[in-house]
């Protein structure tokens, strides 16, 4: 349990994906000019990572890594399909997001119609590819821990997005340097948020 | 054929799936050997760097020649070790180290390693852990007295560049040398304590600025693994 | 176009050269800042990652321009995807075959090179319209042009934070504190934030210079 909630405070705080890794950079920086918006997107990649890692957590598991297909039988052990992680990984996540706006259609249409428009948009959002890789790169032991890793990044990405929205939303009216406009100042204050996020990097989790 | 028609969709996607995978499974299977080869003199290399070995790497003409030709010179033995810390048979050199950590204590089969220059033994032992982001791991090299540290290595998957990454430094490694795994004859492996916080002695080395929590880390790998081993010790001290 | 055209008429030339500045597509299209700003601390792994994300640009647009009258629309996406990610698998088994040390350091970013919005960029809005040739040309410009800002932003990271270029020693060992001198690695260049904010001066300088490109 202290596992679970080490991973989860580690991924929303100290591995944020935008700060630490600048994964999912480009719809950060294209949908975050409005704070609904920004919700809506930050809601819709907490929701598809949370169903992607650990689902790509499994396939790894017991298809991909090396050794993986031993439940096959002897003869299968030896067989390493970890060079295709990175396409099944992507076409898993891509059949995810299409079959969640299915459903979210069908049965929430009220949700669809804030979400809707940005499921598409994830599929190539790297943040959650991202989120899938670093969980086959660390190994994590279980589905929970996966799980725990998924939802925190996409707490972590979600808080990210929303609060660089609030941040411009305010400097519409403020005056910044022509050249600086748009994108060079989003930069920089994302870039002043990261050194604000750092100070959680000392953070040590101890449940006696 | 009509382009959106589902005949064609569905041929179409069969015919690319089957394409895909045939020059992905060439292309992997031709480039498996120099992969793996890679990774076997990475592994001969951390052996013989914590043994202070292969140090002319960079100027070698031929890296990989250079480093099984010392790997052949240095090390004169590999084996497995037994909870017991009796000598097993076994392939010590491709021992899955993380498997074996996983397994219970007495039936872990760990690899060590006897590096011999002119006389003198080393004992090497890899050590595995976790860190603060992901996996590190290295090897610590013991004198014959198996109590004084000869040499460490450390690497890590992803520290923090410039903080806990110093750790694969050998201004932190290098510190490690002479250092003692046991005081007043209990086994204690080595402190990593945060750095300045306490005067060093024998049993203890500094820990990197901004990097405590992975220096820390440090310290407990050498302490889990290098436990597994002290029966391994105790029987060798009784056998010199 | 013409079939008559040369290879490299003016216009494919511009197609090359415009990435690296009025059509950047890291300062002025903000396309594909994801997948590689954290491989900036050092020179070495950004200039192969430039390379890497060149290549797998450049020939997936060229592939999906060859397949272009041929692809069945409803499935469009993820052809490119699969033409895509096919290219990065081929480009991390070399790297680990080849240069095994670089793709330690490049770990999953590599793969990331897939979401990498360049290449769908570049695919949607160029290669399915346009011959293979161009297309590969528009692909590799671009890619380049994306590297171009990768190494310009690991140049200051690695000599500021680690005092070294391409892992050679640049401000002496003698300047340092340690040594008795007088300097101190800036700690800050090797963290995260200091590559975004790094960004954001690279904007803010190549948009003062190139006052077309300045936001309203």
């Amino acid at each position: 349990m202290e596992n679970l909630i080490g991973i989860f405070v580690q991924s929303v705080f100290i591995n944020n994906m935008i700060f630490a890794y600048f994964l999912g950079m480009c719809s950060f920086l294209a949908v975050s000019k409005k704070v609904s918006t920004a919700m809506g997107l930050g809601v819709a990649v907490v929701f598809v990572l949370l169903i992607t890692v650990p689902v790509n957590y499994l396939i790894n598991k017991y298809l991909l890594q090396a050794g993986a297909l031993s439940w096959l039988g002897g003869e299968y052990a030896d067989i390493d399909l970890g060079f295709l992680s990175f396409i099944i990984f992507i076409a898993v996540i891509a059949w995810i997001v299409q079959l969640l706006e299915m459903i979210v259609e069908k049965f929430t249409p009220a949700l669809y119609n804030q979400l809707g428009i940005f499921l598409p948009l994830i599929a190539v959002n790297c943040a959650v590819m991202g989120a899938s890789l670093f969980m086959q790169e660390r190994e994590y032991s279980s589905v929970a821990e996966a799980t725990s890793f998924g939802l925190g990044s996409g707490i972590g990405w979600m808080l990210a997005i929303v609060g660089i929205a609030a941040i411009r939303e305010k400097m519409a009216y403020s005056k910044v340097p022509p050249a600086l406009k748009g994108l060079g100042i989003t930069f920089i204050v994302t870039g002043l948020m990261a050194i604000a996020f750092m100070s959680f990097s000392g953070i040590e989790i101890k449940i006696d | 054929m009509n382009r959106d028609s589902n005949v064609y969709t569905v041929l179409y996607a069969a015919v690319l799936v089957v394409v895909v995978a045939a020059v992905l499974a060439v292309a992997a299977g031709a480039l498996k050997e120099p992969q793996e080869r890679n990774r076997e003199i990475e592994k001969k290399m951390n052996i013989l760097m914590s043994v202070g070995k292969a140090s002319d790497v960079n100027q070698a003409d031929d890296k990989n020649t250079y480093i099984e030709n010392e790997y052949k010179k240095y090390i004169v033995e590999a084996f497995l070790v037994n909870a017991n810390g009796v000598k097993t048979e076994g392939d010590a050199f491709n021992a899955d180290l993380k498997a074996e950590l996983k397994k219970a204590e007495k039936e872990r089969l760990l690899p060590v390693f006897i590096c011999n220059d002119n006389g003198t033994r080393q004992y090497i032992i890899p050590v595995r852990g976790a860190g603060l982001w992901g996996a590190i791991w290295g090897y610590i090299s013991l004198k014959d007295d198996f109590n004084t540290v000869y040499g460490a290595v450390f690497d890590h998957a992803g520290e923090t560049p410039g903080l806990g990454a110093e750790i694969a430094e050998s201004d932190f490694q290098k510190q490690f040398s002479g250092k003692q795994i046991y005081r007043d004859g209990k086994f204690i492996a080595v402190e990593v304590i945060k750095n300045g916080s306490a005067p060093l002695n024998d049993y203890s080395v500094d820990g990197i600025t901004g990097g405590t929590l992975t220096s820390k880390a440090v310290g407990k790998m050498l302490f889990d693994c290098l436990s597994n081993y002290t029966n391994f010790f105790d029987v060798q001290k009784q056998n010199n | 176009m013409s079939q008559k055209e040369s290879l490299f008429s003016e216009k494919n030339i511009k197609l090359f050269t415009d990435p690296f500045n009025n059509g950047n597509p890291i300062t002025v299209l903000v396309l594909g800042i994801c997948s590689a700003l954290a491989v900036t601390v050092k020179l070495q792994p950004a200039i192969v990652m430039g390379l890497s994300v060149t290549i797998v640009t450049g020939f997936s647009s060229y592939i999906i321009s060859l397949l272009r009258n041929t692809i069945p629309n409803r499935i469009r996406i993820i052809v490119q995807l699969v033409v895509a990610a096919s290219l990065v698998i081929l480009v991390d088994q070399i790297l680990k075959a080849y240069v095994y040390e670089v793709s330690k350091q490049l770990s999953v970013f590599v793969g990331l090179i897939i979401t990498n919005c360049i290449i769908m960029g570049r695919i949607e809005a160029f290669a399915l319209g346009n011959k293979p040739w161009p297309s590969l040309i528009d692909g590799l410009g671009n890619g380049a042009g994306y590297g171009m800002i990768l190494v310009i932003v690991a140049f200051f990271r690695e000599l500021l934070g680690s005092g070294t270029l391409f892992g050679l020693r640049i401000v002496p060992e003698s300047f340092y504190v340690k040594a008795g001198g007088f300097y101190e690695n800036n700690g800050m260049m090797v963290l995260p934030p200091a590559a975004l904010i790094l960004l954001g001066v690279i904007i803010w300088i190549h948009r003062s210079v190139n006052k077309k490109l300045v936001e309203k």
